[in-house]
């Protein structure tokens, strides 16, 4: 079929050597590989050669190509992000690099115990750091990422109750929210309570009318998209406990060393993304999501995802690992189990452990302090500018904050654009998804703003407004 | 001295003999175990003077309740520490490129190149917010752009997303969009019936059901694949549409695809094509000229990506123009030299995940491509598809092995079967996998039902020499050879892995399951519950 031209030896196919092939052809009593085809109809054949560009056959032809596109980026290391809302720049400790960039992890899949026993085990000290970053005693092996741990854990509540209502509270994450109204479109009914635009956290009260004998799930975030820290925690468990739903709260794992974890407060399912543990921002792949229940076998039995359990082996001492209730999932069962698993995000869920581990409960608590008192500074400092108005600022606040524009009488996209002029971006413009806040900008700020770094986005702005 | 005859050493009838492995076996405690009070892994930015002066005890200003009692009982450990129990775990798991990994069909368990590592973790790549001002990310969105034009030529489909996560992900936001398109004609509670095939990843049925369809799954006649009668009985109006896999996870290419697909459009239902196993018939064979409305691939397999314990994939979905509108947004877009991110899509099914998906992944994927060029692609098909072809023909030749429908050929894998082994010896199939992580090699069954009974699935792809295959063919054949001279040892397996054998009892007993530490310490090992620095083990 393909004319004779020189011989294509690539170093990534062995058998691409003329010699190699010959040899494998005339094993198999073939001429070409186009007798393994036959079964292929001639008019579903690709007639000629696909039309692709040429190749860059040298690895260093590649490399330059790649890298020359690469250079067009802009990264965080040469701007200063003030930018959050669902993916953060925290800093990265060089050992979580080193061991996710281990071939021995990257290159894995899914091996069986006796093959893969590092994975298993580093996988359950994932879980089991996070069991104790939740307080609870289940947590899954990683989901895709935050938005689907969410969708999920209220498809968990639902099939749990034997309920089809769910009640989101507060200020959610537009393109969360849109997940999770896809995800849970068959047979739920999803209602919002958004937060009361001046008080920024949603009315209690105006729950009580929401929630019914219908309710499977009293959802909520904390902190907030918008960076409010709920202190009615206790309030929101105990009314959807009150009408038999569960409470499912949405927590980011790396404040939780300053925080009282959900469970403490009466969630009953707790979830959230990892990626702010030891995860690069990756222009938003580096997103890993989780779940965790107490165990109890009517929220195990729920689970979509695998759970690795820890098991005795023929030698007393030695620990083993194995998939926990592996009939509940559809790889055992197809459409029978609980939604469904595949490939997800496990070397996320190695890298957050290998980061807890760094880190340790000091660490924790010292980042979770750091971060409170950087983002109050924040808001302080750019309260001080003339035109900006920090929202809800009575508020308490973890890493994110509105800053309203209005009396600037810019838009976020202007201002934006002049700081990035100054090589600064900005924070998010909630203006189109988020209209009651009228012109906003959502602010991050993290362990990796320094003092100067919050003074010069407070001067810079006070210089372009 | 006498000289050493290498040869004779080495080999045994000509070959080289059986490698004597033993995989790593570190004995490593679990990290709890390893903590020491007061020790830190790392140190973190503190809140300096100016800061304090201006925001005084933050603590103190949370809400009463909010403020955690007790710090998180996380281990603490010194750096060193943490990097050698994470460097010997990794020791003890074998990542494909440590062995001949061609014992994982269906995953596509490709050379997985280094250079592509390299560029992905470039600051310019791991150090992007997605949410930055799209002229700082052109390059990014230029390797997306690039790479899409790319799958359209391979597919022959119209757009591209790459927002799912992964292989599943993918399947159900093609789900999704089905389910879409039938709504905007009205037809959501009507067309309530998605059909699949059982050779086709269960991921195809459970997506589908997750979405609230009905799932009907076809099964196989003699040739390994449905008859289009069994699926024409199978259409109605019914019908929201087809999921399926071609090659199916036997390796077997149903040569009746196109006739498949027009009985379900003439029904008015859509077909999904599953790629999954598309690394046989890269430049081949594409979907839209077998008339398929969406497809998925799979990156982290047909395309190189590596495949992560689990993760981060990355899934491709490509649409027909008809179906375009309902893809997730955002996509991304060029106007002339300027590229940027289209959310304006009224119809679109919304998001599938945070932001655009796993640009490593894509970005590793294009240079993947870049690297091969077409002919290269079709090189690699048409190796793999040797490879595939030069094993059954080795497997065929073990006694005890079968190969159930179409024994003749095959396009990327085979499902093999050790039923006649089984019989005779009653040593099954995952009992001699686990002999073979004696030698060194992965091994899987295959995905439930085993339709084929006591399976095993293997797929070579373009990455192994002859030598290669050559060396897994003989363990099989010694795994079986064991089986039938003693057999308890091999049902005793594995005897030189990093652990004996488990006692799965455990993990399906709610009473003694334990999927952290502090369930294990609470439910199983209460002895273990004084503080660790008392146990021996790890002073």
């Amino acid at each position: 079929m393909t004319q004779r031209r020189q011989p294509f030896v690539h170093p990534y196919i062995p058998n691409s050597v003329p010699q190699a092939k010959e040899e494998i052809l005339a094993e198999l009593n073939a001429e070409s590989a186009d007798e393994f085809y036959e079964d292929i109809p001639q008019d579903l054949r690709v007639v000629n050669e696909l039309n692709l560009p040429e190749p860059l056959l040298s690895e260093h032809a590649l490399r330059h190509h790649i890298d020359g596109l690469l250079a067009k980026n802009q990264s965080a290391s040469e701007l200063l992000v003030f930018r959050g809302a669902g993916c953060y720049h925290h800093f990265v400790p060089a050992v979580c690099d080193e061991v996710n960039r281990r071939s021995e992890f990257l290159t894995a899949y899914a091996g069986e115990p006796y093959d893969d026993h590092g994975r298993f085990q580093a996988l359950f000290e994932y879980t089991s750091m996070m069991g104790e970053l939740l307080n609870m005693d289940v947590v899954n092996v990683p989901t895709y990422d935050g938005f689907q741990a969410a969708a999920t854990a209220l498809r968990m509540a639902a099939r749990i109750t034997d309920r089809h209502q769910l009640v989101l509270c507060g200020t959610i994450n537009p393109a969360k929210l849109s997940k999770i109204q896809d995800y849970c479109r068959p047979g739920l009914e999803v209602v919002l309570l958004p937060s009361d635009p001046i008080a920024g956290i949603p009315d209690l009260a105006q729950l009580e009318s929401l929630v019914t004998d219908q309710t499977a799930a009293v959802y909520l975030e904390n902190p907030g998209f918008l960076g409010i820290i709920e202190g009615r925690g206790p309030e929101f468990a105990a009314l959807a406990h009150r009408h038999g739903a569960l409470c499912v709260v949405a927590a980011d794992p790396i404040s939780l060393g300053v925080l009282t974890p959900p469970a403490d407060y009466g969630a009953d399912i707790v979830c959230g993304d990892i990626q702010p543990l030891g995860i690069h921002m990756q222009y938003g792949g580096g997103h890993a999501g989780y779940i965790a229940t107490r165990d109890e076998e009517r929220f195990v039995m729920e689970y979509p995802s695998r759970l690795f359990g820890i098991a005795p082996t023929a030698v007393e001492g030695e620990y083993g690992f194995g998939d926990v209730a592996y009939e509940r999932t559809s790889f055992a069962v197809r459409e029978q189990g609980r939604e469904w698993v595949g490939t997800a995000a496990a070397l996320w869920g190695i890298t957050a452990g290998v980061y807890l581990a760094l880190m340790g409960p000091s660490g924790m608590v010292e980042l979770g302090e750091t971060i409170l008192s950087r983002t109050r500074y924040a808001m302080g400092q750019l309260e001080k500018t003339s035109g900006l108005r920090v929202r809800y600022r009575e508020q308490p606040h973890f890493r994110e904050f509105v800053v309203n524009v209005d009396a600037t009488g810019s838009t976020v996209a202007e201002i934006n654009d002049r700081l990035l002029e100054r090589g600064i971006v900005g924070g998010h413009d909630l203006s189109a998804s988020l209209p009651a806040l009228g012109r906003s900008m959502l602010i991050c700020v993290t362990e990796v703003h320094r003092q100067e770094d919050i003074d010069l986005l407070a001067h810079t702005l006070a210089e372009v407004l | 001295m006498t000289m050493r005859d290498i040869p004779s050493e080495r080999c045994q009838d000509g070959r080289p003999r059986l490698r004597r492995f033993h995989q790593a076996r570190w004995d490593e405690p679990i990290i709890f175990e390893l903590s020491r009070q007061g020790q830190r892994g790392v140190l973190v930015p503190q809140t300096k003077d100016g800061i304090r002066d201006q925001v005084g005890n933050v603590l103190e200003t949370l809400p009463p309740g909010m403020r955690r009692s007790v710090p998180p009982a996380l281990p603490e450990l010194a750096q060193p520490h943490v990097v050698r129990h994470y460097l010997r775990l990794s020791q003890e798991n074998l990542g494909a490129d440590v062995n001949i990994e061609i014992g994982q069909g269906t995953c596509t368990m490709k050379y997985s190149p280094k250079v592509h590592d390299q560029l992905a973790a470039s600051p310019k790549m791991a150090d992007l917010h997605p949410l930055q001002d799209e002229r700082t990310v052109q390059g990014i969105l230029e390797i997306v752009y690039r790479f899409e034009q790319i799958l359209k030529e391979i597919s022959g489909m119209d757009r591209f997303t790459f927002q799912p996560g992964a292989g599943s992900a993918a399947i159900y936001t093609n789900v999704s969009i089905i389910r879409a398109f039938h709504a905007s004609r009205g037809e959501a509670d009507v067309r309530d019936e998605m059909i699949t095939t059982i050779f086709s990843h269960p991921s195809n049925a459970a997506c589908a059901k997750t979405a609230g369809f009905k799932v009907i799954t076809l099964y196989p006649d003699r040739n390994g694949y449905p008859e289009p009668a069994a699926l024409a009985a199978a259409v109605s109006e019914r019908t929201a549409g087809l999921m399926i896999t071609n090659p199916e996870d036997t390796g077997i290419y149903n040569p009746k695809i196109a006739e498949f697909v027009r009985i379900v459009h003439e029904a008015g239902g859509l077909c999904a094509y599953d790629q999954a196993n598309a690394n046989g018939i890269l430049g081949i064979t594409r979907a839209r000229d077998a008339g398929f409305d969406l497809c998925h691939f799979n990156l982290h397999k047909t395309f190189s990506a590596p495949h992560g314990c689990g993760g981060p994939g990355g899934g491709a979905c490509g649409v027909s123009r008809d179906l375009e509108r309902f893809l997730p947004v955002p996509l991304v877009s060029r106007d002339g030299d300027h590229y940027g991110l289209d959310h304006d899509l009224p119809d679109s099914i919304g998001k599938v995940g945070p932001f655009y998906g796993n640009l490593p992944v894509v970005l590793k994927a294009y240079a993947w491509v870049m690297n091969l060029g077409a002919r290269g692609l079709r090189e690699v098909a048409e190796v793999a598809v040797l490879n595939n072809n030069y094993l059954l023909n080795r497997m065929k030749e073990i006694p005890g092995v079968t190969v159930p429908y179409a024994p003749w050929r095959r396009i990327e894998q085979v499902r093999y079967s050790w039923e006649e082994l089984a019989r005779e010896t009653g040593v099954h199939s995952e009992e001699l996998g686990v002999r073979a992580a004696d030698y060194g090699l992965h091994y899987w069954t295959s995905h439930h039902p085993w339709v084929v009974p006591e399976p095993f699935t293997l797929e070579p792809t373009e990455s192994p020499s002859r030598a290669d295959l050559d060396e897994y063919v003989a363990v099989m054949r010694q795994v079986a050879e064991e089986a039938r001279t003693d057999s308890a040892m091999v049902k005793g397996a594995p005897h030189r892995s990093t652990i004996h054998q488990i006692d799965h009892g455990p993990l399906d007993d709610p009473s003694q399951w334990a999927m952290t530490w502090r369930a294990y310490r609470k439910k199983v090992a209460r002895s273990l519950s004084k503080p660790p620095e008392a146990c021996d083990r790890c002073t």
